[in-house]
């Protein structure tokens, strides 16, 4: 990381909603320097204060404490026009993608082009080299509501991208789409930033996101940071409370007690699959395993093990149908069978 | 059921007086609901200028004028059609009084198809530095065309509805031959005749905007 002036610098950032029911303070001293060049995540729970954050930094939202440098320039200062000029400096998509519905997708991608009065000709010329690069140049002519959310996000991206911002800024922008949809959505904006030098700020509440991308990461927790770090640095050892949860998960908590126990038996034809391993994966529950015996016949494993289920209904009956759906013979024990 | 030629020829006039007041009356009406209906969703307070004073003045004053009964606008605002049109009988003087009923509702209606479009699009065309003059004519516009069309739909029928009641005031159209002679002159066949006619331009109307609606909708696939 080039530790020079940072590209955006969060300096007290503060945001306050007065509602109905009193204030709500989503942001309070918030800190923050993202540097050129980089892919910065902003991970936390929900109602943290990620999506407050990042519209703060575009001015979506107007800061009521502290200050956003862009640049060096102070936003607090800027007039409208001013905020307008910094905005086409920072694109930004959204979970919900956020395209014009009555506009086919080429002319989305010259919407913001069209903002600024670039040239027709010249915008469309450069919004089918953007097309082409998020793999969308045959559905130019295709409108919003024929296109899988994938590629909506594509079309947003090249619609962020049209006006060579130097910041792209992402609010969950993989939260509505597949595993592998997210993937290949998180390769690109890799690919954008190492291709273009864009700075692409990432809010998530999902580890996996910042763990495919994010050189750095802040983890925001109740309005306020809690740490700031390298990805690998918070990987290896989060320093808050709320970093070890989101990187190790609920599940090393699990409560077990005196929960069911179930007896799973190897019969030859289960065990050439790891079938622990596939159903904690499966069913994202941790199992304690309470008795195994297992004993190699020719080659194929034959035997029996008793597992511990979590003590929640709802994981219990997931490893129930889990184990009924994959054909594992199975069997519910009491504590006095071994 | 048999009509002459003196008949016939009313009717026809009555259809084009009809059609006249209608035409004029719904595209003056427009001319002044949309921009009010863009003030009204502008300026409101979750709006992308927010100026709460002048949303709530004018709200009121369309509410103020939808609330008065067609029939006694027509009379109070007579000074009014005197004053543009230089007569206070004929199509032609229906045509203010009309207006001034419709634009009010058309803003409210033109202010609700606003509001049913995305907040995240508007919010998108932000983050792109859009200005509140090109969200309104670039976003808020295009993005609410087809609601603005049905809406469309339900006003200029509103307008046909008013515009039969000019019968009473001297007025011209379909309206005013089912008054003046179904109704004073108890000819029932002439009335049902006139009632028809009107049911089929309503018709029209309505399946034409809708129609086009749903022909210029992309959001369906
Ligand atoms: N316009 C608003 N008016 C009042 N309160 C708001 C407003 N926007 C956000 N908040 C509050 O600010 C806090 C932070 O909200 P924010 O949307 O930033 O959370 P988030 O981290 O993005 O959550 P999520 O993951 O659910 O999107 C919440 O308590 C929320 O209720
Ligand atoms: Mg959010």
């Amino acid at each position: 990381m080039e530790q020079k002036e940072p590209i955006i610098r969060l300096d007290h950032l503060g945001k306050e909603f007065h509602t109905v029911n009193g204030t709500v303070k989503a942001l309070e001293d918030i800190n923050l320097d993202i540097y050129a060049g980089e892919i910065f995540g902003i991970i936390g729970l929900s109602g943290a204060g990620k999506s407050t954050l990042v519209r703060c930094i575009n001015y979506l939202e107007v800061p009521t404490a502290g200050d956003v440098v862009f640049e060096g320039i102070s936003m607090k200062g800027l007039d409208r026009a001013g905020i307008n000029q910094v905005r086409r400096s920072m694109g930004m998509i959204f979970q919900q993608f956020n395209l014009l519905s009555q506009r086919n997708v080429l002319k989305n991608v010259c919407f913001p082009m069209e903002l600024q009065k670039t040239p027709k000709d010249q915008a469309v010329k450069r919004a089918r080299e953007l097309l082409d690069m998020v793999g969308l140049a045959d559905r130019e002519k295709a409108y919003p509501a024929q296109l899988s959310g994938g590629q909506k996000q594509r079309v947003a991206i090249a619609r962020a991208l049209a006006t060579n911002p130097k910041v792209l800024l992402c609010d969950e922008a993989t939260s509505a789409l597949d595993p592998n949809t997210t993937k290949a959505i998180l390769q690109l904006l890799k690919e954008i930033n190492r291709k273009l030098g864009v700075t692409v700020i990432v809010i998530t509440h999902e580890m996996g996101v910042i763990e495919a991308i994010c050189d750095r990461v802040a983890i925001i927790d109740k309005s306020h940071i809690a740490e700031v770090g390298s990805v690998s640095e918070i990987f290896s050892g989060p320093k808050s409370a709320i970093g070890r949860q989101l990187i190790m998960g609920d599940t090393v908590h699990a409560d077990f007690g005196d929960s069911k126990l179930v007896r799973i038996i190897f019969d030859g034809r289960a065990s050439n699959e790891p079938v622990l391993a596939n159903l904690i994966l499966a069913c994202k529950v941790p199992v304690n395993i309470m008795y195994a015996a297992t004993k190699d016949v020719n080659g194929t494993a034959l035997g029996q093990m008793i597992i511990q289920l979590p003590k929640d209904e709802g994981e219990e009956k997931r490893v129930m149908n889990y184990l009924a759906t994959a054909g594992i013979p199975h069997e519910e024990v009491t504590r006095d069978d071994f | 059921m048999t009509f002459d030629a003196a008949t016939m020829d009313m009717i026809l006039k009555g259809i084009q007086e009809t059609l006249y007041m209608v035409g004029v009356s719904s595209v003056l009406s427009y001319l002044i609901g949309i921009p009010l209906g863009i003030v009204l969703v502008v300026t409101d307070k979750n709006g992308i200028r927010p100026i709460p004073a002048v949303q709530t003045v004018l709200g009121i004053a369309i509410n103020l004028l939808r609330a008065v009964p067609f029939i006694i606008l027509l009379i109070m605002v007579m000074p009014i059609t005197q004053a543009l049109v230089g007569t206070l009988v004929g199509s032609k003087a229906i045509v203010p009084p009309l207006v001034i009923a419709a634009a009010p509702y058309i803003a409210r209606m033109v202010e609700s198809s606003f509001k049913e479009v995305d907040a995240g699009v508007i919010e998108a065309a932000k983050s792109m530095g859009a200005g509140t003059f090109q969200i309104v004519w670039k976003v808020l516009l295009p993005e609410a065309k087809p609601s603005l069309l049905v809406g469309a739909a339900i006003s200029i029928t509103t307008i046909l509805g008013y515009s039969a009641m000019a019968g009473f005031v001297g007025g011209g159209g379909l309206g005013a031959i089912a008054i003046n002679h179904g109704y004073y002159r108890y000819e029932l066949g002439l009335m049902l005749v006139t009632a028809a006619i009107l049911v089929i331009i309503v018709q029209i109307i309505q399946e034409v905007m809708m129609r086009l609606s749903r022909a210029t909708d992309r959001r369906i696939r």
